[in-house]
């Protein structure tokens, strides 16, 4: 707890380690002024952030003049360069929304009306033919389509972005919940399990506990309604069904897109998400019901997804603002505390919130500057060239690193062919985030059709080495998963 | 690229593969390499350390690091060259291997391969089993490498889904290391592990066995808490209201093994949907010229012992086509198709190219008392056989001769079982 002790003050206190906490950690990295992220799960995106359909969305389903649709159009935009700059994989495999009958057809008339309202480029409807060209496993009438939709792996992106930040001298304290914030005169006083903290400024991204922070301090005027999504995961045999995402039009009355067939930037493909009102917002839990609900409304677009191709199932649950009631749909809230002045929340951040993310941080990056005066750093560490795995390089290249490191020559994870160097570079990682699923999120051990089958010893032996720690210590992905209850016979010295 | 030629190339060092490999060697090929991913030979055999292996094979029973030592020790006798830590990436239909270990990138060379690469463990998602994702989730075999190799005890209140043999050997393991196994949950009306494990696993160790019980939730945020079962209808519908929650912080998966043929695949070996193997004639080569598969990864079997027999069987045939590529050549559009017919699961080998005497293996599709399994071509039965009772979970073994009359275009010999 040394470096805890030394430096407890802070000009800028951001609430969650999420994918809005970690832009805006970025952007702020760019400046001279020292910032403090509180994450209480082991690792960044580990709730909503990590756990949806990967989507850059273009921003036609939002409503022109909405902060969802500006903050959309405009973080889109910025995806190219924020990709290149951190290092992290982007495709641009473009959308299709598709039309059954000629209601459906209206609808798309409609979201293209948005769309370019919105300024979305490129939005064309293509009839049934045209996409059958495109995409042979689909059969429609007519399709939006969408070049300016991209996907990412959610949990890469929030990575790169926070591990850059750290790079750039943001702190991360990861396993750190706040439970108390207060508000002095001259500054907030937050209170954690890691002891006490000071900061000029909070920002609260604490995404579905975003409420709970404000009623740290002020009286909300709001609830969160939150709708939980499920997805299934196809095996990689399966990557041909389709080349770009694939959505019904929009389920009405519910404010979400529908089950959609996305592919991954690994290439698996996901189904879902479905949506359902919940009341317990950190039940990430799986039902058998909507898990045959995804199979069969993605064999309504796809017939042809086979029986046995799931490797893998998860959930993810939105913040919304709006109860099923009311329709589901309300605007994000971007917005100054109006009580106390140097607080700012966030609420109600969801979908398309993956993709609006840098462009919030630039929103709230100028907020901050009323308070705190901003000067540009003159030297900034960048991640110049993407890290690739092993599985995408050239034998050359696979030759090369062995010669210089033999450690390259050991396959941990069959399935996704990862090396022995990649999970001790996961391991190294500068958030210090040390669980299984963080090596899992960076570097994919674990990720495949075995899921775990052939890995998990070789991992945990890694593990051990490198964290000097104990089979009973390792966790899986929070502070209290551990992995193993103890040793089968205990060692003598 | 460090380039090598050989032979023969076995991918997987388990049992299978030494046991081909030794063959291999016996019959005449002379350079046989066989690569392995992990740091030893014998494949899962090392963490099995229960006995019952080699009764049938040696006449004794052996602990499974005891029967691998013996092929190991066979295979390092006969100079056979074993690249430990070596990971197969891709091969082509002109068999040449891509591998990778600590010393580089190989290319190798070699006129026959067998494909010896295992079998891996149905998953929670295989089955679908839905609820929360905790830490405590472990398939059977995982659990059972981590106890016996690595010294690290998963969990201590236990639930194992699934009644096959690793999970039965595993329940009783975990027992005499003083965790408390809270039950066996098996889907179907009887175990699908081997009788004698049923009474030596659970019986003596009175562990309850949950007949037409499935798991149908996990709860738990981080560590496992507890898992709910249920009954399940005749057509294994969870039945409402027979739900039971049992606390426990692991739960052990022993849902079945799918063979691994990943690598197999992107060449384009055919696979079989029911073994989930390579299609193969009788010599057990591939639908790929050279290329031979034998083990787990061509059909799971029950015993290691029926494993190495057959094994050494695709040992012999590659060596042979390793020698002699050009007179063993065969008219692929002459042939016969072996279908699984009525009673019958599936049926190895799925092709026939030469007459003679040919070694079958299949599985029947449900437990049955007396019954008959006919062979026939058309009208022409080849073969009538009674058989005093048979369950899936016991592989049939049965040898028929083939005329050579019959062996002409687009024939199908049908396997059935019937009753008497």
């Amino acid at each position: 707890m040394g470096i805890l002790c030394q430096m407890k003050n802070f000009q800028v206190a951001i609430i969650g380690g999420g994918v809005i906490g970690s832009a805006l950690a970025w952007e702020l990295s760019h400046y001279k002024i020292n910032v403090v992220v509180f994450e209480m799960g082991s690792d960044v995106a580990s709730a909503t952030s990590k756990a949806n359909s990967g989507v850059i969305h273009s921003g036609i389903n939002s409503p022109p003049s909405s902060l969802k649709a500006r903050f959309c159009v405009q973080g889109n935009r910025m995806f190219q360069l924020l990709a290149t700059e951190l290092g992290f994989p982007l495709k641009w495999i473009g959308k299709y929304v598709i039309a059954k009958n000629e209601d459906e057809i209206k609808e798309l008339e409609r979201l293209k009306k948005i769309g370019d309202l919105n300024n979305v480029a490129g939005l064309e409807i293509h009839d049934g033919l045209l996409v059958k060209r495109k995409e042979p496993n689909i059969s429609c009438i007519a399709g939006l389509w969408v070049p300016t939709a991209g996907i990412v792996a959610p949990y890469e992106y929030t990575i790169a972005l926070a591990e850059n930040a750290v790079e750039n001298d943001v702190r991360f304290l990861l396993e750190t919940k706040v439970f108390y914030l207060k508000k002095k005169p001259s500054h907030f006083v937050l209170g954690t399990n890691n002891g006490e903290f000071l900061a000029d400024v909070v920002v609260n991204a604490a995404g579905l506990n975003c409420r709970e922070i404000v009623s740290m301090i002020e009286t909300p005027d709001f609830q969160i309604y939150p709708c939980r999504g499920e997805y299934l995961v196809l095996d990689k045999t399966y990557s041909s069904l389709v080349q770009s995402m694939v959505y019904p039009v929009p389920i009405k009355d519910l404010g979400v897109l529908g089950v959609h067939i996305t592919p991954t930037i690994d290439g698996n493909i996901l189904l879902g998400p479905s949506a359902e009102f919940i009341d317990d917002f950190s039940d990430t839990s799986t039902t058998k019901e909507m898990m045959n609900l995804l199979l069969q409304e993605a064999r309504e677009i796809i017939p042809a997804i086979p029986k046995n191709a799931v490797i893998n199932a998860y959930a993810g649950i939105r913040c919304k603002l709006a109860s099923q009631k009311t329709g589901g749909w309300a605007d994000y809230r971007i917005e100054e505390s109006k009580h106390i002045p140097g607080l700012i929340h966030l609420l109600g951040i969801e979908s398309p919130g993956l993709t609006a993310a840098p462009a919030i941080a630039k929103e709230l990056t100028q907020m901050i500057s009323q308070w705190i005066d901003l000067k540009k750093k003159t030297h900034v560490r960048t991640q110049a060239v993407r890290r690739r795995g092993f599985s995408e390089m050239s034998p050359d290249e696979q030759s090369a690193l062995i010669q210089r490191d033999e450690r390259w020559g050991r396959i941990v994870c069959r399935c996704e062919q990862v090396t022995e160097a990649e999970v001790i570079d996961a391991l190294s990682n500068p958030l210090k985030a040390q669980t299984f699923s963080s090596v899992k999120y960076r570097c994919r051990a674990g990720m495949g059709r075995c899921q775990g089958g052939f890995c998990t010893q070789h991992i945990v032996r890694i593990m051990e080495q490198q964290l000097h720690m104990d089979a009973r210590q390792l966790k899986l992905k929070s502070p209290n998963s551990h992995l193993f209850t103890g040793q089968v016979r205990e060692e003598t010295q | 690229m460090i380039e090598q030629d050989a032979d023969v190339v076995v991918v997987g060092g388990g049992p299978a593969g030494l046991a081909a490999a030794v063959s291999a060697k016996q019959h005449g090929a002379n350079r046989v390499i066989v690569l392995d991913r992990n740091q030893w030979l014998g494949g899962i055999l090392p963490q099995c350390i229960h006995d019952g292996f080699g009764v049938e094979e040696f006449g004794i029973s052996m602990t499974g690091p005891e029967y691998a030592e013996r092929y190991i020790e066979m295979a390092q006798s006969q100079r056979i060259l074993c690249f430990a830590e070596t990971m197969v990436l891709r091969f082509n239909k002109a068999l040449e291997i891509i591998a990778v270990n600590k010393k580089g990138m190989y290319k190798l060379k070699t006129k026959a391969m067998i494909l010896a690469t295992g079998c891996r463990e149905k998953t929670r998602w295989q089955s679908m089993i839905p609820g929360s994702r905790p830490s405590g989730i472990y398939t059977a075999g995982v659990a059972q490498g981590l106890i016996n190799l690595y010294n690290i005890m998963p969990g201590k209140k236990i639930v194992i889904l699934g009644s096959g043999d690793v999970g039965l050997i595993i329940a009783r393991r975990l027992k005499f290391e003083g965790a408390h196994v809270m039950g066996v949950v098996e889907l179907l009306p009887y175990a699908s592990g081997l009788p004698r494990n049923i009474v030596q696993c659970l019986d003596d160790f009175d562990i309850p066995l949950y007949l037409n019980h499935t798991v149908t939730s996990i709860a738990g945020k981080e560590r496992l808490e507890k898992v709910t079962i249920q009954q399940v209808d005749d057509t294994m519908a969870p039945i409402p209201a027979t739900e039971m929650q049992i606390a426990c912080d692991t739960l052990l998966l022993s849902l079945g093994l799918i063979p691994e043929n990943e690598l197999a695949k992107t060449t384009g070996v055919e696979i079989d949907d029911y073994t989930g193997g390579p299609i193969v004639d009788e010599r057990l080569e591939t639908t790929i010229p050279g290329v031979f598969a034998c083990g787990n990864c061509l059909q799971v079997y029950d015993t290691v012992d029926m494993l190495s027999f057959d094994a050494k069987k695709t040992g012999k045939h590659a060596a042979e086509h390793s020698f002699k590529k050009q007179s063993i050549k065969q008219d692929r559009k002459k042939g016969l198709t072996v279908h699984a017919g009525d009673g019958v699961r599936y049926v190895v080998p799925q092709r026939i190219f030469t007459c003679g005497t040919v070694h079958f293996t299949l599985r029947a599709d449900t437990p049955r008392g007396i019954s008959i399994l006919r062979l026939t071509v058309g009208k022409k039965e080849l073969l009538k056989k009674k058989l005093l009772g048979v369950n899936p979970v016991s592989m049939i073994r049965i040898d028929a001769h083939i005329p050579t009359e019959i062996l002409t275009n687009n024939k199908q010999v049908e396997v059935t079982i019937s009753d008497t």
